[in-house]
């Protein structure tokens, strides 16, 4: 089983690379269990969507 | 219908003579070149070479956007053609010699890798309803420049430039394992700083 270190890692790694199977098998069983690594695989992903919005804020 | 158009070029021709305005958006083009590239001189070129470009072709902006919106957006080719021209930007060691970023993230976690209780990830506001608040960006902003530079500089080439982990690489000169590190820990520091400063409304020495 996957450390949440190890597993946000991952989660890191996957906004720039495609996962192996079984780095995916492994994040998934972790994400199953852990609402921590859940809300983190969010946040990264809405962390992404903000940064492309930062460059167009006007004020 | 004409009268809105009219009013757009008027606000527009308002704001270009308008010194204040001006030095303002400078200011802030500087400093969003500044994150990328690591160095001020090359910032305020690449700003200056944006500024006159835009001016030159004041004509081909309609104020469909606004128009600072317009403005970053050459700024951003500016800057992707400055990546491409550099043969690199920062030496290896460079990246590296932020010691101290290594420490906030293994205080994240417990021995055994866990979060630890206080610093587990909380839940957020959908995005939407994030932007929607008058000091988000303030704070987006204030975090980012609380990353160290090398590590703001690979982030925004990644989230904000949209290059692609390869260019990154090679442009930089550093392995996809450190460009993996870099990004891991940008990541994380900013999630953490967003959720403590706005979210949570506390202070964060993150």
């Amino acid at each position: 089983m996957l450390t949440c270190r190890q597993a946000t890692q991952l989660l890191s790694e996957k906004q720039d690379r495609p996962l192996f199977l079984r780095e995916q098998s492994g994040l998934q069983l972790h994400l199953l269990a852990c609402r921590s690594c859940r809300r983190y695989a969010k946040q990264i992903k809405t962390i992404s969507q903000l940064s492309k919005a930062f460059k167009n804020l006007d004020g | 219908m004409t009268s809105a158009v009219a009013s757009d070029h008027e606000e527009m021709g308002d704001q270009l003579h308008n010194p204040a305005f001006l030095q303002d958006l400078r200011q802030q083009m500087i400093k969003f070149a500044f994150l990328q590239l690591s160095s001020l001189p090359q910032a305020e070129d690449v700003v200056q070479e944006a500024l006159t470009s835009a001016f030159q072709h004041l004509d081909s902006f309609k104020g469909r956007a606004a128009f600072k919106t317009w403005v970053f957006a050459i700024l951003k080719n500016k800057i992707i053609d400055v990546v491409r021209q550099k043969s690199r930007l920062v030496t290896m060691s460079e990246l590296f010699k932020d010691e101290e970023s290594e420490l906030s993230i293994d205080e994240l976690f417990d021995a055994s890798g866990h979060w630890h209780k206080y610093e587990a990830p909380q839940a957020w506001q959908s995005p939407e309803e994030m932007i929607e608040q008058s000091d988000f960006w303030i704070i987006f902003e204030a975090c980012l420049d609380h990353l160290p530079a090398k590590y703001a500089q690979v982030f925004m080439l990644r989230e904000v430039i949209e290059l692609s982990s390869n260019e990154i690489c090679s442009k930089l000169e550093i392995s996809i394992s450190n460009f993996n590190v870099l990004m891991y820990r940008s990541r994380t520091r900013l999630r953490e700083c967003l959720e403590n400063k706005w979210l949570l409304k506390e202070d964060c020495s993150c």
